[in-house]
């Protein structure tokens, strides 16, 4: 791993200048049913092929829910970019993320006195949704767009000192496969993954967007 | 022959008639056995001469009551209380007895009689205190403990008052009993063989230490292969016959080096505080002193002459209250002094106030010596018994005057480290070890118990401290605390005696909370029936766990295993309860047909509630997490 130095934490510093030549990122993944998912279960699998990616199955290590905090802090100190990967529960996360909220992010580790750990990196979800798009605003059934539900996450990501990015979302999550649009979505995630990897997002673009996939091609760079 | 069986039969059932009235009547077993005494001796005549010889055989019941205080308490637990025994006990006798010498010496009498007189009233019993506060219950509390620590010293000094009232006669009485007995140190008190006689001071003080050095070492180090040689034999009855050689042969040594038997029996329990066979020698011990103290009580009622007091009715009863008093006195600003509790004070001054069995000793032994005349003896001899006949009296009027306005008041915090209770475990093999680590971790005391000595030796080799004893022993639960215990875990292997154990804690400690091992489930029936709270069958859990490993080998999601192993728990569990009624009606499995077909349907549904198709999704492993139906938000939509 090259010597690294954490990003600043203000959202408009481009890539210039920073000395690392790769971004390693830490994609936390969990579903708890995995046996029946339809979307996250070729997410997953295109996750794990990504090269510079660390792909942690939160269910798959912790059966009964018993979180290692240690270990779950030494692997966010390894890593440059936090990605929450899961499917959209009850308008938040499957609950063994916060679980690992509750746990992991130690005053003094992730916030507080001394707790700068956090400090610099990128924090985003890559989550799925049963509901369609246009049911995630004021109009829609869901009266909020999905920003805005994710809002306590935006802000623990803040705290933290984290950057917090617009979720790389898929809506319709159920039809998804039907519908034939799970492959399309799986190869964009895979090109989301790589431009983070090699500094190839534009940050400043992407932050004020509703969902990190809105127009890939707006927010990619060519390498 | 036939003089004994009748005696012992006076005794015996003078004891069991008046008792349990006397019990009965809150009035305690103390009052009981002297008002038993009283009646069989001065009142009906039934025994007379004798009473004073078979009282010496019923004082080794004391001796026998300090072995057992001394195994309660732990050598921690004495050197704690130092400050107590040499202070509070120190000043309460040498006050008290400076008082009276000086009243005495108002009245006319020789200074050094007064002395004596003084010693013989500062002590009080320890027979009665204890027997008393521990039927009670109130060994523990703050009055409770300080009364032990006076107890003990007065019984500390009981040798070197011994030694100094041959030096306070009198010049002329002295000289009228100049050739008797006397003046030969303490052994001449009952006539003893002694070994010191003789002796240089120095000497003397090196048997002494000697003595006390070889009770020590022996008790530590020679008395526990003894013990474990005996336990594996064993024979329960030979067990019974070391403890009381050990008792026996301990209270011998002392005598013979003019030691107090009882401080000896005393330091030797200390000393066994801490083995493995605490609980069990006492067991062994606790009938013999319960009987013999018992008779101790009796000889001190038979032994009241009430010609004497007839003729001299007012002057005793004016001098025992004028004692008593002045000893509640002494007591009362002691315990102030000393910061007792203020219901502990009361307690403490109310127990002491009477004069003890070694004043009857002393006096004795002041007779012999010249100290004090013969015709006084025999009425300060009077005022010693009606004092003590009188003790039971102030321990009733402590209960129903003052317990009741103390406890209106503000009850004390708890004891914060007795909150969670103690725990009693029988069986210490790899079960009840689990379980024990586990809650001595935790900070729960634990009383372990095991009928395997070289198990117990074993694990204390570890530090893991347990005592030797057959659990399914009534007395030895009751030794090991069962009655104050707010658990019984029962890991033994022996299934028999483990329903039998249940059966008999649920009958006789309605509010102790029984866990019990199981070996399977017709065990855990047997144990459940007997009335077990909760039964946990022994293998179950770690063939789960290893069920579950085995999946996960195989590559199924560990998080699906674990729901698996959730699902497979609750079944189970759901299907045993559902059985029971079942089983009871007919235990016999092989005849019961409607059980076994509901064994079989038990079987047939784990299978389906595993394995059922996984688009129905109504089984409990896949219920979890069910997304809505695909069309679903299409509706909502309408909704809008
Ligand atoms: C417990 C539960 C809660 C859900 N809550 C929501 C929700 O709040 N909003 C939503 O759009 N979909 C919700 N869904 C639908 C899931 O988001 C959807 O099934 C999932 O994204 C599909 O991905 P998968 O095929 O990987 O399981 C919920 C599903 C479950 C099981």
């Amino acid at each position: 791993m090259p010597s690294h130095e954490p990003l600043a934490a203000s959202p408009g510093r481009t890539e210039v200048g920073v000395t690392t030549d790769r971004r390693r990122i830490l994609c936390l993944f969990a579903h708890p049913s995995i046996d029946r998912s339809e979307a996250n279960r070729p997410l997953f699998a295109a996750t794990a092929a990504v090269a510079g990616v660390t792909l942690v199955d939160l269910y798959a290590e912790y059966p009964s829910g018993e979180i290692d905090v240690d270990r779950e802090q030494a692997r966010l100190r390894g890593h440059d970019v936090i990605c929450f990967m899961h499917p959209l529960y009850w308008y938040s996360t499957p609950s063994i993320f916060k679980e690992w909220q509750d746990l992991v992010l130690e005053h003094g580790f992730a916030y507080g006195v001394g707790g700068t750990a956090l400090h610099g990196k990128l924090f985003f979800n890559a989550l799925t949704a049963g509901g369609p798009e246009q049911a995630y605003c004021a109009a829609g059934y869901n009266h909020f767009t999905i920003r805005e539900l994710l809002c306590p996450l935006e802000q623990t990501a803040r705290l933290c000192g984290m950057v917090f990015l617009p979720p790389f979302a898929l809506f319709g999550a159920r039809t998804a496969v039907d519908e034939g649009r799970i492959g399309a979505h799986v190869t964009d995630w895979v090109r989301v993954l790589e431009a983070l990897r090699d500094y190839r997002l534009d940050l400043a673009a992407a932050l004020p967007l509703t969902k990190l996939n809105a127009d890939l091609d707006a927010i990619l760079l060519e390498p | 022959m036939d003089g004994m069986l009748f005696h012992a039969f006076i005794y015996l059932a003078a004891a069991v008639l008046a008792v349990p009235i006397a019990n009965r009547l809150g009035l305690g077993s103390v009052l009981g056995y002297l008002i038993a005494g009283i009646l069989i001796g001065p009142t009906l005549g039934l025994v007379g001469a004798e009473t004073e010889e078979v009282q010496h055989v019923a004082e080794f019941g004391v001796v026998m009551m300090l072995f057992l205080i001394g195994l309660e308490l732990e050598p921690k637990l004495l050197w704690e209380m130092r400050a107590r025994v040499l202070g509070l006990g120190g000043l309460q006798v040498l006050i008290t007895a400076v008082l009276i010498a000086a009243a005495a010496l108002l009245l006319g009498y020789h200074w050094g009689l007064g002395l004596a007189i003084g010693l013989i009233f500062a002590m009080s019993s320890t027979a009665i205190v204890l027997q008393t506060l521990g039927e009670k219950g109130l060994t523990r509390t703050d009055g409770g403990q300080a009364s032990f620590a006076v107890l003990l010293f007065q019984d500390l000094s009981l040798i070197p008052v011994l030694a100094l009232i041959p030096l306070l006669a009198a010049p002329g009485l002295s000289g009228l009993w100049a050739a008797g007995p006397g003046g030969s140190g303490a052994g001449a008190a009952h006539g003893a063989i002694s070994l010191v006689v003789g002796l240089p001071g120095w000497g003397y003080a090196l048997v002494v230490l000697g003595a006390v050095a070889l009770v020590v070492l022996a008790g530590h180090y020679l008395s526990r292969p003894l013990f474990r040689y005996i336990a594996e034999s064993g024979l329960r009855e030979v067990f019974t016959a070391s403890a009381l050689l050990l008792v026996i042969g301990i209270a011998l040594l002392m005598t013979l080096v003019d030691l107090s038997p009882a401080l000896g029996t005393f330091l030797a329990g200390v000393v066994l505080a801490n083995s493995e066979f605490r609980h069990e020698l006492q067991s062994d011990i606790e009938p013999f002193k319960g009987l013999l103290l018992g008779l101790f009580f009796i000889t001190v009622g038979a032994g009241i002459d009430f010609g004497i007091l007839s003729a001299h009715l007012a002057t005793v009863i004016a001098l025992t209250l004028s004692v008593m008093s002045l000893k509640m006195a002494v007591l009362l600003g002691l315990a102030r002094l000393f910061r007792l509790q203020p219901g502990d004070q009361w307690l403490f001054a109310l127990g002491l106030a009477q004069a003890g069995e070694f004043g009857f000793v002393l006096l004795a032994f002041s007779v012999q010596n010249a100290v004090i005349p013969a015709e006084l003896a025999r009425m300060l001899s009077l005022v010693v018994a009606l004092s003590m006949l009188l003790t039971p009296a102030l321990f009733i009027a402590y209960d129903r005057l003052i317990a009741p306005a103390l406890r209106t008041g503000s009850a004390p915090a708890p004891d914060s480290i007795d909150e969670l209770g103690t725990v009693v475990i029988a069986g210490i093999g790899r079960f009840g070890q689990i379980v024990n680590r586990l809650l001595l971790a935790s900070g729960v005391r634990t009383v372990v118990l095991d009928n395997r000595a070289d198990q117990i030796d074993l694990l204390r080799k570890v530090g893991i401290k347990g005592y030797y004893g057959d659990a399914s022993r009534p007395d030895l639960l009751h030794a090991a605390g069962i009655s104050q215990a707010r658990l019984f875990v029962i890991a033994i292997d022996d299934q028999d005696r483990a329903v039998k154990m249940v059966e008999h804690v649920r009958r006789t400690y309605p509010t102790v909370k029984i866990l019990a091992r199981a070996f399977d489930v017709r065990h855990l029936y047997l144990l459940q029936k007997a009335g077990a709270d909760l039964v946990v069958r022994e293998v179950f859990d770690s063939s789960l766990t290893l069920g579950v490993a085995a999946l996960k080998a195989l590559g199924m999601h560990p998080f699906k295993v674990e729901r698996m192993a959730r699902a497979f728990r609750r079944h189970e569990a759901e299907g045993l309860t559902s059985m029971y009624d079942l089983w009871d009606e007919n235990p016999d499995i092989a005849r019961n047909l409607v059980l076994q077909a509901r064994i079989r349907e038990h079987v047939g549904s784990l299978q389906d509630a595993l394995n059922s198709d996984r688009l129905q999704l109504h089984d409990r492993t896949e219920r979890g997490w069910t997304p809505p139906p695909r069309g679903f938000n299409r509706e909502l939509d309408g909704d809008e």
